[in-house]
């Protein structure tokens, strides 16, 4: 199972998100941003952390119009796996494949700690291994994560279980509490909590491996 | 020619830089700040001479990549 890592100016959660997807059993390459193509028979695209290219204008503006995101945004339509983590789902809402947007944290401040999310699907690749309503502790590390879309496309969100996760107690103010969402095809996951920064016992618990292992496994079977 | 776009976060969609500002204008004792909102200013140099010409291209800019509609409005002066 072959997985790609993209890497912006400004990214800091890429080598994490390699060594975590590595973990799991995937063969990972490194991505630079001004390349055009995503090397042939790549399964899944992880879109790390950071802050590319400062935040300036928008959280994942300017990534979202970077060449390889052309790339990503065709490997998406064609059915690929996408999975975007904190500064990766924004880059995933400004390339429109997943839909809302990330807004400046309610409470104003950059939050930093462990929270507790609710598994609220089991029914993706990346969830699978969780049981549906189990809760999971992985750490948050952003200014802006307060999830925000219109009622039409939280009511679709909620009718086609396309939300991942769920804080238990929001820490920034996100409409109903989602921290991760799905695409329609299931395939594209967004989520503001960092799996890859629990993932293995030296980090204090391996709850986010099992969203690793889950996918790798998932993509190694097919 | 220059051109100059206003970005504002649509009505409805909380500003929480907006509220900070304004309870700092209130601490600063500005009394009857009944609300803020805080938008962006971008300011464009074309080479493009026709007017209708640069405000068309100027508002497929805003849709691409200088304002994301699902949460903000613009607006496009051309000077």
């Amino acid at each position: 199972m072959k997985a790609a890592v993209v890497v912006f100016p400004g990214s800091n959660c890429d080598r994490d998100l390699k060594v975590a997807l590595e973990q799991a059993g995937a063969q990972v390459s490194m991505i630079w941003h001004k390349d055009t193509d995503l090397p042939s028979g790549i399964d899944l695209v992880g879109i790390p952390g950071g802050f590319s290219f400062g935040d300036y204008l928008r959280c994942g503006a300017i990534a979202a119009n970077s060449p390889i995101c052309r790339s990503i945004i065709s490997h998406a339509e064609k059915g690929g796996y996408v999975l975007g983590i904190c500064n990766g789902f924004q880059v995933l809402t400004e390339t429109g494949l997943l839909p809302g947007v990330l807004l400046r944290n309610a409470g104003l401040k950059y939050v930093c700690k462990a929270v507790d999310l609710k598994v609220e699907t089991s029914d993706s690749a990346y969830t699978s291994g969780y049981a549906k309503g189990a809760t999971i502790t992985i750490p948050i590390a952003h200014h802006d994560g307060n999830y925000f879309a219109d009622t039409d496309t939280l009511a679709r969100l909620n009718g086609d279980d396309r939300v991942a996760f769920r804080y238990a107690k929001n820490p920034n103010g996100s409409v109903e509490d989602i921290a991760g969402i799905l695409s329609d095809n299931r395939r594209v996951l967004g989520m503001m909590p960092h799996p890859e920064r629990m993932a293995d016992p030296l980090h204090g618990n391996t709850e986010g491996r099992l969203l690793f292992e889950s996918v790798v496994g998932a993509l190694e079977r097919a | 020619m220059k051109a100059r776009v206003h970005v504002m976060l649509k009505a409805g969609v909380l500003d929480p830089q907006g509220e900070a500002v304004r309870h700092a204008l209130a601490q600063l004792g500005f009394d009857g700040v009944e609300g803020v909102r805080q938008g962006k200013v971008i300011e464009l140099d074309l080479a493009e001479t026709d007017r209708a010409k640069a405000e068309e291209t100027v508002r497929e800019m805003c849709e691409k990549l200088l304002a994301n509609t699902v949460i903000e409005s613009y607006s496009v002066e051309i000077a």
